[in-house]
């Protein structure tokens, strides 16, 4: 099977601390991917690489047929690779609609974009209530639909999403995991990272395990989800 | 009451001056969260460069008005290339610094570009010739003059396409993306670099109309004029709240008139003691009272965010 994304040796340095210490990984076009650990386990970092946001000190990184080395963070969304960061880093004070709009920044077919943002709105009528309201007024599992909807606006192959079910309610990231597996039904390919790893492994096809920045485990996310190992390390069982 | 009336008009004419300046140091501090005091020389090089391409074309068979306009437009593309030069040169590379580098850059480079003036175009008083009409009209009792109508109302129109630029436009959707969360904004595409140098570039532009404003107001053009020009612009950004673009209007045109209407009435309040030519300590008593009272201005409230 051909790959979307390749990372082979991937280390990264934050400030003089190895948080990535050489790791190697596939995601295919179309797939999920888990990518588990506990906090500190370099998968934040490891996000932020991918999206070119932290340079990595070792390693290749291969997407689409072509190396990300010096591809700069603002173009590799050109490329179809969005990353909705850790905490959401939606833009406060722009309105829900503004927001959206940014997320088709990358995009100048307008027809479709307003049909995207329609089909947005459709997946979460909550935003189309709020459209005009600012951004930063809205609840934090609004916020979260807000950082979703925005990173679809973009039309991703390849979509990132760090910590998406942070901070809330668990009927919110009950409609946030659905809304992960819609997006992945229409053959976007993600790369899911979660500290709740049942979660994670519930929705994914694989899974990684980080630990202490190198990768601990890959499987299956079933077989995951069996191992004695993960259940003990991870799912508090 | 016509002194009155007089001072409202004298102060809302220096008010939209002010507030075309503060409007440039508003937009960066926005950007950037940095103070660029080169801006009032930015100002000075836009009545300079518009001074020498009237000197060039005012013995042409050209009209007056056109000489002017043309003489706006190298100005205005003058100051953008020396807006985008400042950042790269002074800015850019100290993006990740401490904040205080890039203030005493910000000092520097002003004083560097008053001594380039100062060893281009001399020390003197240059003359700018009147392109446009001064006759006085009578507007209940105070008089107002072509210029300053001109000047207060492509002040006016000035503010409403930038508003319109910031609010309606992909451009400017993309400024105020980069001034909130230059990470999140880089993550939607957007080059952060070109971004900052086009805020930089449309601050000069205003500074070049504002410059342009001063020089036909007062025929006057001076390497030094950028300096305190700079200040008080700074001083009217900060009352309305720097950062807000709505605010650097209103405080520019409040300064303008706080300004005058003291300039007018301190003779009279300190029984002669303090005349108009204390007018100067008005803008700098409310940037302190600003300040102390008042940090974050008139309209610089912050959206509450929620976590």
């Amino acid at each position: 099977m051909s790959q979307l994304l390749e990372v082979r040796g991937l280390k990264v340095a934050y400030g003089g601390i190895k948080a990535v210490k050489g790791i190697d990984f596939d995601i295919a076009a179309g797939e999920l991917v888990a990518l588990i650990g506990s906090n500190g386990a370099g998968k934040t970092t490891t996000l932020k690489a991918l999206a070119g946001l932290l340079h990595p000190t070792a390693g290749r990184l291969h997407y689409d047929g072509k190396s990300l080395h010096s591809v700069a963070a603002h173009q590799r969304v050109y490329r179809g690779m969005a990353l909705v960061p850790e905490g959401r880093g939606i833009f406060a004070r722009l309105s829900v609609e503004e927001n959206l709009q940014m997320g088709a920044y990358c995009r100048n077919d307008k027809a479709e974009i307003d049909q995207d943002m329609q089909r947005i709105y459709q997946l979460f009528p909550r935003l189309a209530e709020r459209r005009m309201q600012l951004a930063g007024t809205l609840s934090g599992g609004e916020q979260q639909m807000v950082a979703m909807g925005r990173a679809m606006m973009s039309r991703p192959k390849l979509l990132m999403l760090d910590e998406p079910s942070m901070g809330l309610a668990p009927m919110m990231v009950e409609k946030i995991f659905e809304t992960i597996r819609d997006i992945s039904a229409q053959g976007v390919a993600i790369l899911l990272v979660e500290q709740n790893a049942r979660l994670a492994l519930e929705v994914a096809q694989r899974g990684y395990v980080l630990e202490g920045g190198v990768v601990g485990l890959s499987d299956s996310a079933a077989n995951l989800l069996g191992s004695d190992d993960v259940r003990r390390a991870y799912l508090g069982a | 009451m016509s002194i009155l009336l007089q001072q409202i008009v004298n102060g809302l004419v220096q008010g939209s001056v002010y507030a075309l300046v503060a409007l440039g140091y508003t937009m960066v501090y926005g950007i950037l969260g940095l103070i660029n005091f080169a801006h009032g020389e930015v100002v000075m090089v836009g009545a300079m460069v518009a001074l020498m391409v009237v000197q060039l074309l005012i013995t042409s068979a050209l009209a007056p008005v056109l000489v002017l306009l043309i003489a706006l437009l190298v100005a205005a593309m003058a100051c953008m290339a020396l807006g985008y030069g400042i950042e790269r040169i002074a800015y850019r590379p100290l993006r990740n610094a401490p904040r205080l580098a890039p203030l005493i850059t910000a000092i520097g480079m002003s004083i560097v570009l008053q001594n380039l003036a100062m060893m281009i175009w001399g020390r003197e008083y240059h003359p700018f010739p009147a392109l446009l009409p001064h006759s006085p009209h009578l507007l209940f009792g105070a008089i107002i003059n072509d210029v300053q109508i001109i000047i207060v109302l492509v002040a006016l129109a000035v503010m409403a396409g930038l508003l319109l630029l910031v609010h309606r436009t992909r451009l400017g959707r993309a400024m105020r993306a980069v001034a909130e969360n230059p990470g999140a904004a880089m993550l939607m595409g957007v080059d952060v670099n070109r971004v900052i140098s086009a805020t930089f570039m449309l601050g000069s532009a205003l500074a070049a109309v504002a410059g342009i404003m001063v020089s036909v107001n007062y025929g006057i053009v001076h390497y030094y004029m950028g300096f305190m020009l700079g200040l008080k612009a700074f001083t009217a950004a900060v009352l309305g709240g720097i950062g807000n673009l709505r605010g650097a209007m209103l405080g520019g045109l409040l300064l303008g008139l706080i300004e005058s209407l003291g300039a007018g009435y301190i003779g009279d309040l300190s029984g002669g003691i303090f005349g108009s030519n204390y007018q100067d300590v008005f803008a700098f008593f409310v940037l302190i009272a600003v300040l102390v009272f008042r940090p974050s201005g008139l309209l610089g409230e912050r959206v509450a965010e929620r976590a």
